[in-house]
């Protein structure tokens, strides 16, 4: 019998599909292999330790940068979230409004103007704001990082409030709650999980991020990216290694809890 | 008693706009089952979610005991809704679910929780109460978006098609489990429905709608016997549309000339003057109310087409020498031996006053 069109029988499928994997993930495996190194090189293999990582863990400008980069990461996916369910509200619950589509675009602005160009914007308005201020504090970062990560907190709120039955809303307020007892008590309860999900997201993007930190951080306020890439300059140790296979398991960690968020409780 | 008064809802802008509700005025009295009836689109579903505030109409009036509706947000009105899909609340348990509309409304909560075991009773949910809406079966979900719309005794109960998603039986069972409740607490139902077997058994009223108006208003033996025009015959039940002509009004009937040349005595159109003598009418004449015979000196005369046979009954196809097709209904007796074979020739015969005359 012939079946339809099949690209996994077309010739040389086998060999690309095996070579964007090799690409993809190769590296990464190399990566982690060599945090485990015992000797001082990231490319010679002198066998099995965790030396490394003690020696990160001891590290007092590693345990700053990432005590930086939670408290960045926990505060901007908090505020990021906060407005991406206020933005998926306004763009799902309401009567069609004039604009709503250019709202729609502004609100993913950050999906599709280069990173760079946002991180000079940024270091020039906070370089203004800073010399009439004063304010050299971490606030810059958080608004920069809180910006960037509306989208990625707005796609699955936006998403599960589409998937709702309107009529348990209605029914809401049909039994007499006013609107916003009807959202505290219905809407909310089955928002959760698609918050709980853009919540993660959004930190470890936050979490992962080099170019607009390092335009917008003022003087020691290094995250732990940033530590990295400076590190880079220098010596490279495992060391290096070391700290990118732990922040690796956090975003393994945290992006798959958001897809059994997703999955299990829709 | 709900007062509607000219209500237009119109969708859309323009050339796409579409009319859902169409100058539609019709007023409910307290305490009654009244049916809204007719095909989707029709614009049943969108008369009910006006009175339940979930449109804004275009145009019109709209009062509940003489009170103005349309200046009043979803809540604040006395009018509780089952939605077809029963819209239970799934993070909620049943008793929570029926709770709910006594806790917006800030009742106390030795109030709140005697009714919510009185309902529970009344849909005899008892036994379910603590369960959560997804682990129960189509029929309790029910019972439970019902229990939650009657719990705040509301003045009117909106019903937009709440069995269509049961099985035959279960629907049976609800349909007069329904009626029961309505007669209990004596509170108005509105029930939409588009089944009119389901609207005959259960309501007091039923008007029927289409294209966004109502057709006509009556009880069901109204409806059914004495159906205004072709679209309302055509909907409930069946029906043989016959041509005729108008011969004479005498009393309460008029006399009728049919195809054959037979003349007989017919119910004269509903809310109309009588048809000028002369004139060309349609009649319509059900299933049940016609019987075979000898097709010498019958009314109308034919060949048997096709014999169907139902069970209960068998249904007998005629086409009939002005060339139209006459379906007819014979009820399977013991003992009936059926003396009629496909391709027979058959006379069709009526009793006078079964058929009635349609508006134009």
């Amino acid at each position: 019998m012939r079946k339809g069109f099949d690209v996994r029988r077309q010739p040389g499928f086998t060999a690309i599909a095996m070579g964007c994997f090799i690409l993809l993930y190769l590296p990464i495996i190399l990566l982690v292999a060599y945090s485990f190194n015992a000797g001082e090189s990231i490319a010679i293999w002198e066998g099995f330790s965790w030396r490394w990582y003690a020696s990160a863990w001891e590290n007092e400008q590693v345990k700053d940068a990432t005590i930086r980069s939670l408290i960045l990461a926990a505060s901007s996916s908090a505020v990021a979230t906060t407005a991406a369910v206020l933005a998926a509200l306004a763009t799902t619950r309401s009567k069609p409004w004039r604009g709503q589509t250019v709202v729609f675009a502004m609100v993913n602005q950050p999906l599709m103007v280069p990173e760079i160009v946002t991180a000079v914007s940024l270091l020039i308005v906070f370089a203004v704001v800073k010399s009439f201020t004063g304010y050299t504090g971490l606030g810059y970062l958080i608004l920069a990082h809180s910006a960037f990560c509306i989208p990625f907190a707005y796609m699955p709120v936006r998403a599960r409030l589409q998937g709702m039955d309107l009529s348990l809303e209605q029914a809401g307020s049909d039994l007499y709650g006013t609107p916003l007892q009807v959202f505290r008590h219905i809407t909310l309860p089955q928002l959760w999980p698609g918050i709980l999900a853009g919540a993660m997201l959004a930190f470890v993007i936050s979490l992962d991020d080099v170019v607009i930190t390092e335009f917008v951080k003022s003087a020691g306020q290094d995250t732990l990216p940033t530590y990295m890439l400076g590190q880079l300059r220098r010596v490279v140790t495992p060391e290096i290694n070391a700290i990118s296979t732990a922040l690796l398991a956090i975003s393994v960690i945290m992006v798959t809890a958001f897809f059994f968020i997703n999955k299990t409780r829709k | 008693m709900i007062e509607i008064e000219g209500l237009t809802k119109t969708f859309g802008e323009g050339p796409t706009a579409f009319t859902a509700l169409d100058d539609v005025s019709v007023t409910i009295q307290s305490n009654e089952f009244f049916t809204l009836l007719g095909p989707s689109g029709c614009g049943k579903t969108t008369l009910l979610r006006t009175i339940a505030g979930f449109l804004d109409p275009t145009r019109g009036k709209l009062t509940l005991d003489g009170e103005d509706l349309l200046s009043k947000p979803p809540h604040h009105r006395p009018v509780n809704t089952v939605f077809q899909s029963y819209a239970l609340f799934p993070h909620m348990t049943v008793s929570e679910n029926i709770a709910f509309g006594l806790q917006m409304l800030k009742r106390p909560k030795a109030e709140i929780s005697a009714t919510v075991s009185e309902m529970l009773e009344l849909v005899q949910m008892t036994a379910m109460a603590d369960r959560k809406t997804a682990q129960i079966s189509g029929g309790q979900q029910q019972r439970v978006a019902l229990a939650r719309a009657l719990a705040p005794r509301p003045k009117v109960l909106l019903l937009d098609e709440p069995l269509s998603a049961l099985d035959f039986k279960l629907r049976k069972e609800m349909q007069l489990e329904l009626k029961r409740l309505q007669h209990e607490t004596g509170i108005t139902f509105v029930f939409v429905t588009h089944d009119q077997e389901e609207a005959l058994t259960m309501s007091d009223r039923i008007a029927v709608m289409n294209a966004g108006t109502i057709r006509q208003i009556g009880g069901p033996r109204d409806i059914y016997d004495h159906p205004a025009e072709r679209f309302v015959a055509d909907f409930i039940g069946d029906t043989n549309f016959l041509k005729a002509q108008m011969l004479s009004t005498e009393g309460a009937g008029s006399k009728v000339r049919l195809s054959s040349g037979a003349e007989i005595m017919a119910k004269p159109a509903q809310g109309e003057p009588p048809a000028t003598n002369g004139a060309s009418v349609t009649l319509a004449v059900r299933p049940e109310h016609a019987d075979l015979c000898d097709p010498n000196g019958a009314l109308l005369a034919g060949s048997l087409k096709n014999v169907v046979y139902f069970g209960t009954d068998t249904h007998y196809h005629v086409g009939l020498e002005s060339g139209e097709m006459f379906i007819l209904r014979r009820q399977n007796q013991p003992g009936h031996t059926q003396n009629w074979a496909t391709g027979d020739r058959v006379g069709l015969d009526f009793a006078p006053g079964t058929a009635q005359i349609l508006k134009d």
